[in-house]
């Protein structure tokens, strides 16, 4: 009742209101400020390298060319790295979405013996830095002749982004009704049909997070698939961009244009996954 | 009760594809390196018992202990700078933008800094190694249009504006993350409680301090933990920008560790870098784990 004329002393300001516009000439500049590296990458990715030359690198085009772009898409064989990417990364999102939902399902539904001592297992795994598992991988893979696979990228990659996942829904699957589970069970499903058929469908939510987050976290993961895949035809996105940088025939333009190349699936990504992964960074921070 | 009794048996078999693979993708491998770090190795051949020798050398190296003061850099351009800048600019944004400029506004000005954190790590330094870039950098020829020649310099490959650029990167690269958590943190506090701070007479910066530092205390908690435990694992970045160099002015323990492990081949003098670091990084989630369920209770 006395909450209507509060809200509108909020809302009107109650210095000035030349102060608002200071506040937001600042953000704009500050923003301007993250937002120039993008702007340079993209005008420079569409100049020739004489036009770089001689206007500098905060002119406008003069001609908008895609040279630079086309040389270093066909100079490290870009379609084949990009199919590297989606291939490993898609593989990673369903088989971890998978193992987080089969493990989830045994510690989170079926509240087995142990069960909090698997959890932390899981979390404590998750936070291990990679450079304590890399050369054991590196090693074991060799002697197995899995070195230099795609498998053995998306075997690694699946467990260890299942660590996360197994973690996040045991959580959301201990606070699963119990009525509805007892009412499955007593209509005779078996564990089988109970995860497929109950727990799959309510839950999807959040399994689309997880698959989102696992797609992107393995896209643009850099040190093990550094060191796994050596072979050019193997190699992801952020891998083929990552070793050209610095090499000395690169000129400014194609440089920008490398830079370019790896921007962009991310920013479709973001444009696509934009709701879903707002929503998981919000549900992911706290719990 | 009868029920739960007869049917919580059979969900083991669940877990268990999953706990196979969990042995021998991280159990495994993390109990060899363990193992590694006890012995000489090359990487080839039998691996020679050393006892602590390789962790004796560690902490006579200065190598090493140069790589955890650029950590302490780390540390500093990516937990401690963008917690600050973030919370102020999200209490700027939802409490002062978002009233006085709609939410929209708001959420635009979150987006776009947020746009460098959907960069793979790898690209992000991409993207910075050629602006700066010496010879033919867009920082340097915009320092020449302006005809400030006397300020361009070779930035990631000088001693000292080295470890600065890539903190300055950091932090560009690093702001989005703790923004988004804190704005979303503010999305769950009563707006009344403001709203009477207001009538009480409360400045802005009153309820920033009083208010909203007070009310999203567990997502700060968050964001400090996961960003450190990120500042311990930077590798993508120094490997694009600097390769921890010039000399080892951006060197930090992880890249130190490859190159123990894949250039120098001394395999258990890496092996025991990266187990300190796993210590630390282990106690670091232990503290989080005992907060979080206290705050569970």
């Amino acid at each position: 009742m006395t909450s209507l004329p509060i809200k509108s002393t909020l809302k009107k300001p109650h210095q000035a209101g030349f102060g608002r516009y200071l506040v937001l000439a600042a953000l704009i500049i500050a923003v301007l400020v993250v937002l120039l590296p993008f702007a340079i990458v993209v005008i420079n990715a569409f100049k020739t390298p004489t036009d770089y030359a001689s206007n500098g690198p905060l002119s406008w085009p003069s001609a908008w060319s895609i040279d630079g772009i086309v040389e270093f898409w066909q100079r490290v064989d870009y379609s084949q790295k990009l199919l590297n990417s989606l291939l490993i990364s898609a593989s990673v999102a369903v088989i971890g979405v998978l193992l987080s939902l089969l493990n989830a399902f045994a510690l989170g539904i079926g509240r087995i013996k142990g069960r909090v001592w698997l959890l932390i297992l899981f979390m404590v795994a998750n936070t291990l830095p990679q450079e304590s598992l890399v050369y054991p991988l590196y090693y074991l893979s060799k002697e197995f002749d899995l070195y230099n696979t795609r498998f053995v990228v998306i075997l690694i990659f699946s467990v260890i982004q299942s660590a996360f996942g197994t973690y996040l829904l045991s959580s959301v699957f201990s606070t699963f009704p119990k009525e509805m589970l007892e009412a499955a069970m007593l209509d005779g499903c078996n564990k089988l049909q109970l995860l497929f058929k109950i727990i799959v469908p309510v839950s999807r939510p959040t399994l689309s997070v997880l698959f989102t987050f696992f797609f992107i976290w393995t896209w643009n993961e850099f040190f093990l698939p550094l060191i796994l895949l050596i072979s050019n035809d193997r190699q992801t996105v952020p891998i083929a961009v990552g070793v050209l940088q610095g090499q000395r025939n690169m000129e400014a333009t194609l440089s920008s244009a490398s830079a370019l190349l790896g921007i962009l699936p991310c920013f479709i990504f973001f444009l696509i996954f934009q709701r879903t992964l707002t929503k998981g960074i919000a549900a992911g921070s706290v719990k | 009760m009868m029920l739960k009794r007869s049917t919580n048996s059979g969900y083991w078999w669940f877990l268990l594809p999953g706990l196979i693979l969990f042995v021998m993708v991280i159990a495994i491998p993390f109990l060899m390196n363990i193992g590694t770090s006890f012995t000489n190795w090359q990487g080839v051949g039998t691996p020679k018992w050393a006892g602590f020798d390789n962790y004796a050398r560690l902490f006579r190296d200065s190598t090493f202990w140069a790589s955890f003061r650029n950590n302490l850099a780390m540390l500093i351009a990516m937990t401690i700078v963008p917690t600050l800048l973030g919370l102020l600019l999200a209490a700027v944004l939802y409490d002062y933008i978002g009233n006085k400029f709609g939410s929209g506004t708001a959420s635009f000005f979150r987006a776009a800094f947020y746009l460098p954190q959907i960069l793979p790590v790898a690209i992000a330094g991409v993207v910075w190694a050629w602006i700066l870039h010496p010879n033919y950098g867009a920082l340097n020829g915009f320092l020449e249009t302006l005809g400030l020649e006397n300020l361009t310099r070779n930035w990631l490959g000088n001693r000292q504006t080295a470890l600065p650029s890539v903190m300055m990167i950091m932090v560009w690269f690093q702001l989005g993350y703790p923004l988004v958590i804190f704005m979303a943190g503010l999305q769950r506090i009563d707006p009344e409680i403001y709203e009477a701070a207001v009538l009480d007479g409360a400045s802005w910066f009153d309820r920033f301090r009083f208010i909203t530092i007070h009310l999203i205390r567990p997502e700060i908690f968050v964001v400090l933990l996961t960003t450190t435990i990120a500042s311990l694992k930077v590798f993508g970045q120094i490997y694009v920008l600097t390769r921890g160099g010039p000399g080892n002015a951006t060197l930090v323990p992880s890249y130190f560790a490859y190159q123990n492990f894949f250039e120098k081949a001394n395999v258990g003098y890496g092996a025991a870098i990266a187990t300190v670091m796993t210590l630390i990084i282990i106690v670091l989630t232990i503290i989080f784990i005992r907060r979080q369920s206290a705050e569970e209770l």
